[in-house]
């Protein structure tokens, strides 16, 4: 099908990023990169990986676009539809669900407006988004925003002070280490 | 107290450091290994120290070790498994993230042990930001000449990577882990071949879990013979055990092994007792796929003897009145906690990370999930209960992973201890499809 849009592209940081984790691993196994470069990916393309990213993915390291498909669509963290400024991944399962997380979902749903599994809420600010165990259980509730657990998230004030952060974020950082500051072996470079 | 092996030093400031950590004894293990003992000694001294595999399994990491094959010329690898994602684990994490230099130490010195020139440590994609901070710590390794070319003039060279999964449970499966390194979905592999000998590209290689790596510091700095003087018969050392649910003080304990489980639930070096002033009910004592306990038999054992934090003790009694010690995943319910519901809401997490490749598991895990849901609904059928057993049944070594194992033991153990709470959600199922309800009577003792 032709298309009009404009044919994505990683930015310089990203192209830098990947050229370093390529160095990772055996020159003849570059698809091994392929679950680092697709978080770039997402970070890099408003969270979530269109069929043109993945192709561009696939570009990058020299694989088929079927290689890409089938491993975006496997691993719960890549997001196939548009999602809104920031995806609030709630932790739902057993240790979590013992300290509240039934409560903390449907409190999030009231006050963002978001349907957990629906579209961002009106304002574009939330995706909410289930997922299993973050490895976190001593600290339930938890939300996980990209890089960022938030724990626990056992009263309104805690919850409210979580949404405030996020809402006063002018800039979503378009690559994780805009957050972080760079990772060292680029710094040193 | 106890001895803490690995977090004698977490809540110092600037531990994370390179320097910090060095000042407070990091990297000896490098020395003394690298400059003092050839790999197979290395090897020896972790045989001897009778480790036993932290991720779960519990296997001899020493034996695990000695199975690697060698061929000349042909490159090994060390994996480290740092995929924690069993429900209730949370330990792997925290000592990543407070002391990433423990685990790079352990990874150089394993790595040596093992004739590894290159080594990665694959960690769930939700970790990022520890991802972030293991990279950090390793390009300080690397600037300080622990990493790279001729490590301390040795002639020794080795490469550290950190590669991220990207969220799915079943990558904390050693060949499936190696399926997503290698940048595939994670289907687990048919073995044989194992790691040992065909694993990561093909060559020999060994997956380990993060806490065991770390504990291999320890074993080389004191000698395997010192750690195994602690703890208790075939457990020997500390381990660290992730406490959560309904504990005053939930949060990571390194604990002596052989401690007994009720003085780590009540004493307040430990876990605090039970929230809001409530009684105990149940225990997932090793991560969500280890048996449920019922209060009664999570303290003492069926003969009556104190149930210890021990690999033997705690599955005293096989799978009728024990469980196992697992990951250290252990999540404690109160009494007002709902099984049907914790139950349903395990299996919901074992369909989802079900990879689809064995139909056993595929369509077991379905199964689960949907009569559990419907039992804890209000529209179930006393039938419905034995089915669930019957299904747990058909999914257990039908499968070419332990997923499937993982799936059914907690729906059967669940089954086996809490019959009456079951029955109790068909005879009285408006009730007890009510948010919150409590189910009145007590466990069933087998």
């Amino acid at each position: 099908m032709e298309t009009t849009a404009v044919k994505p592209q990683f930015s310089e940081a990203a192209q830098a990023e990947i050229k370093r984790l390529l160095t990772h691993y055996p020159d003849e196994r570059r698809k091994s990169a392929l679950l680092p470069v697709l978080h770039i990916a997402q970070a890099e393309f408003g969270g979530w990986v269109s069929p043109e990213v993945q192709d561009l993915v696939a570009e990058t390291l020299g694989l088929k676009p079927i290689e890409v498909y089938e491993v975006s669509s496997f691993y719960t963290m890549f997001n196939l539809k548009p999602v809104g400024k920031h995806v609030l991944e709630i932790c739902r399962t057993g240790p979590c669900m013992l300290r509240g997380s039934d409560e903390l979902t449907a409190h999030l749903e009231r006050i963002t407006g978001a349907k957990v599994g629906g579209p961002a809420s009106e304002d574009g600010l939330f995706t909410l988004k289930e997922v299993e165990c973050l490895a976190a259980c001593g600290f339930a509730p938890i939300v996980q925003v990209r890089e960022k657990y938030y724990e626990q998230l056992d009263t309104p004030e805690a919850v409210d002070a979580m949404l405030t952060e996020l809402r006063n974020q002018v800039h979503r950082p378009a690559l994780p280490w805009e957050e972080t500051g760079l990772p060292n072996a680029l710094a040193n470079n | 107290m106890g001895r803490k092996l690995l977090t004698e030093h977490i809540n110092v400031e600037g531990i994370d450091t390179f320097e910090v950590y060095r000042k407070h004894g990091g990297y000896r293990s490098v020395e003394k290994a690298i400059k003092t003992m050839t790999p197979d000694e290395v090897v020896e001294e972790v045989k001897k120290s009778g480790l036993r595999g932290r991720g779960g399994a519990g296997f001899p990491t020493g034996m695990k070790w000695s199975f690697l094959a060698k061929p000349e010329g042909v490159p090994r690898y060390l994996v480290c498994n740092a995929d924690e994602s069993e429900p209730g684990t949370f330990k792997d994490r925290q000592l990543m993230a407070k002391l990433p230099h423990l685990l790079i130490e352990g990874m150089i010195t394993s790595s040596y042990a093992l004739g590894a020139n290159t080594s990665y440590i694959y960690i769930r994609g939700e970790l990022l930001y520890v991802l972030r901070i293991l990279e950090k710590a390793i390009a300080e390794a690397y600037a300080n000449g622990f990493l790279g070319k001729n490590i301390l003039g040795s002639g020794y060279d080795l490469d550290l990577h950190v590669h991220p999964g990207g969220g799915a449970y079943i990558c904390g499966e050693e060949t499936a882990l190696l399926e997503s390194l290698e940048g595939k979905r994670g289907n687990p592999r048919n073995k044989p071949p194992f790691p040992a000998v065909q694993g990561l590209y093909a060559r020999p290689t060994v997956v380990n879990n993060v806490e065991s790596i770390a504990a291999v510091v320890p074993i080389v700095n004191d000698g395997g013979d010192e750690y195994a003087k602690i703890g208790v018969g075939r457990s020997t050392g500390t381990k660290l055990f992730s406490a959560c649910g309904h504990l005053n003080k939930p949060g990571i304990y390194e604990i002596e092994l052989g401690l007994p489980v009720e003085e780590f639930i009540y004493s307040d070096e430990y876990c605090g007792g039970i929230w809001k002033g409530r009684d105990l009910k149940a225990v997932v004592a090793g991560g969500s796929s280890v048996p449920i306990l019922p209060k009664e038999l999570i303290l003492k054992t069926a003969a009556g003897e104190n149930r210890l934090m021990t690999y033997e003790s705690l599955s005293d009694g096989g799978f009728v009145t024990g469980t196992m010690l697992g990951s250290g995943g252990f999540i404690a319910m109160d009494e007002t906690t709902c099984i049907v519901r914790n139950t349903w809401n395990f299996s919901r997490f074992y369909h989802h990370e079900s990879c689809g490749q064995c139909s056993p598991c595929r369509e077991g895990t379905g199964w689960l999930e949907k009569v559990l849901h419907r039992l804890e609904h209000g529209h179930g059928h006393m039938e419905d209960i034995d089915l669930l057993v019957s299904v747990a049944k058909q999914i257990e070594g039908n499968t070419i992973c332990p997923l499937g194992e993982a799936a059914a033991w907690p729906v059967a153990a669940a089954v086996r201890h809490f019959r009456d709470e079951f029955e109790w959600h068909v005879t009285h199922a408006k009730q007890a499809a009510q948010p919150g309800a409590v189910f009145p009577g007590a466990a069933v003792l087998v």
